[in-house]
């Protein structure tokens, strides 16, 4: 029953991935408009992690896709979303004597860019897998599985899983990782230990409201240019460290509610951070039923909503932490996708928005790229719901 | 001793295609699982050897969970049926 359309790109094109809790869509941006192109791909099966790597010569999108019955696997294309690799056998597994089973993969990161065959997969239960084969084969980091808090992390809301891997982009001793409940985790000695760095983080759901760790950190972000400083949005909180990591100061300053999921770095300015936040934890929707993303351009000393192109009455939106994001173009694409299924498109910053499509099953995540080389057209068939603008003209090149 | 395991389709990829396998000497149905090609096979278990939670097993009409799971004893000719749990129906032709 997959749908699949012509996904034929050329260098350039930005290409859109969408991942939903029924598959995965594939969005190619050219000229004034964006344009689906493919999906459902892996229907009915949620896909909570989606990557692009361009590292070692190559152009290979990653997925992340758990089977309603029969499990999750990492799958990948060579050709950008056309194909997918059917792993033969589940190529992230637990060792035996853990006694832990892989849930969801949450999160896809490419290492550094002189390390093209390192990939980092976050999982949920709470746990880090590193491949250096490109992501053939995987192994579980011990040093983090081994840490004497894992007894205490605990699932939050959507389960227990490590959703946030920051490798230093030059430092190949330093990583942070954060994870829903347990908090940051830093290393520095290139993963022999890894050291809870959640100062100034709170949690309001615990006795201590500033413990060692145990916080529900819901996404952090860096911008490689500035790589001491990290952004971070938590379960209650808005977070800045210029540290490293070491410790965190609260910049929820001029923001409606200071509880989201969704945060992103700008790809050209590293002060600017953009996220979406919601009214509460028991409310988990925009507050004022207005959907406003809210930008700092100056590293989180002000908060100005932006709000043109965006519905501003009746929307009763959530964006989850990982369906936000940019691209590298010039200018950038900023892109976002909600529970209710639409997605979101901005090429001036986020001074103005578009919907490229609604009707989409509820988004779990978004990435989005420039493509350097391209693919061949597929064949076409058949195409069906969701409903997608096509044609409709782009705010990129406007601003 | 021959024992037929009956493949769903979501799993026959892993199978060259087919809907059942036959199996010699399983005397449990682990034993029978576990001479499925490792794709399948590791899409009902999970890596600690556990039937996946949406997966259901039968013995003939009989869920393994009531018989006790994957030490469920296999006579000949036995037939085991690896079902997705609650699952099924398909898109009517346009």
């Amino acid at each position: 029953m997959a749908v699949t359309r012509a996904s034929d790109f050329r260098p350039g094109d930005q290409i859109v991935l969408v991942g939903t809790m029924k598959g995965a869509f594939v969005f190619r941006g050219r000229g004034a408009g964006y344009r689906l192109v493919g999906g459902p791909r892996f229907p009915g099966q949620p896909v909570y992690a989606l990557a692009y790597d361009d590292r070692g010569g190559r152009e290979r999108l990653f997925a992340g896709t758990e089977h309603p019955h029969f499990g999750s696997v990492l799958r990948t294309s060579d050709d950008l979303g056309r194909t997918w690799s059917e792993a033969s056998e589940p190529n992230l597994k637990f060792p035996a004597d853990t006694d832990l089973a892989l849930k969801q993969i949450w999160q896809i990161a490419p290492g550094r860019a002189d390390e093209p065959d390192v990939l980092y997969c976050g999982v949920n239960p709470s746990s880090l897998f590193e491949s250096r084969d490109g992501g053939s084969s995987f192994l579980l980091v011990r040093s983090l599985h081994d840490h004497p808090h894992r007894p205490k992390w605990t699932p939050g809301g959507g389960g227990m899983c490590l959703h946030t891997i920051l490798p230093h982009p030059s430092d190949k001793r330093t990583m942070l990782v954060a994870m829903s409940t347990g908090g940051v985790y830093r290393t520095t000695d290139g993963g022999m230990s890894w050291q809870a760095s959640n100062t100034g983080i709170r949690a309001e759901f615990l006795p201590d409201k500033h413990p060692e760790f145990g916080q529900c950190v819901h996404k952090v972000v860096h911008h490689p240019a500035r790589p001491q400083r990290y952004f971070l949005q938590n379960h209650w909180g808005l977070y800045k460290s210029d540290d490293g990591g070491a410790s965190w100061k609260d910049i929820a300053n001029g923001v409606p509610s200071d509880f989201g999921f969704a945060m992103a770095s700008h790809p050209h300015d590293p002060d600017t951070v953009y996220i979406v936040p919601l009214q509460s934890d028991e409310f988990r929707c925009t507050p004022e039923a207005r959907l406003r993303v809210y930008r700092t351009r100056d590293a989180g000393a002000s908060w100005k909503p932006l709000t043109k192109g965006l519905p501003q009455k009746d929307a009763w939106e959530t964006v989850l932490r990982d369906a936000f994001t940019t691209d590298a173009a010039d200018p950038a694409g900023i892109y976002f996708g909600t529970r209710s299924g639409k997605l979101f498109a901005s090429g001036n910053d986020g001074g103005s928005w578009d919907c490229l499509a609604e009707g989409l099953p509820p988004v779990t995540c978004v990435r989005a790229a420039v493509v350097r080389g391209g693919a061949r057209p597929a064949a076409r068939t058949r195409p069906s719901a969701p409903r997608s603008r096509a044609s409709r003209p782009r705010a990129r090149g406007s601003r | 001793m021959r024992v037929t395991v009956r493949i769903p389709g979501p799993l026959r990829p892993f199978c060259d295609g087919r809907s059942q396998l036959v199996v010699e000497a399983a005397t449990t149905v682990a034993a029978a699982i576990g001479q499925l090609p490792a794709g399948a096979r590791e899409r009902i278990l999970d890596e600690q050897g556990n039937v996946r939670r949406h997966v259901n097993v039968f013995v003939g009409a009989t869920d393994i969970r009531e018989t006790g799971g994957l030490a469920t004893p296999l006579a000949d000719g036995a037939s085991v049926f690896v079902i997705p749990a609650v699952s099924g129906g398909r898109l009517q032709p346009a």
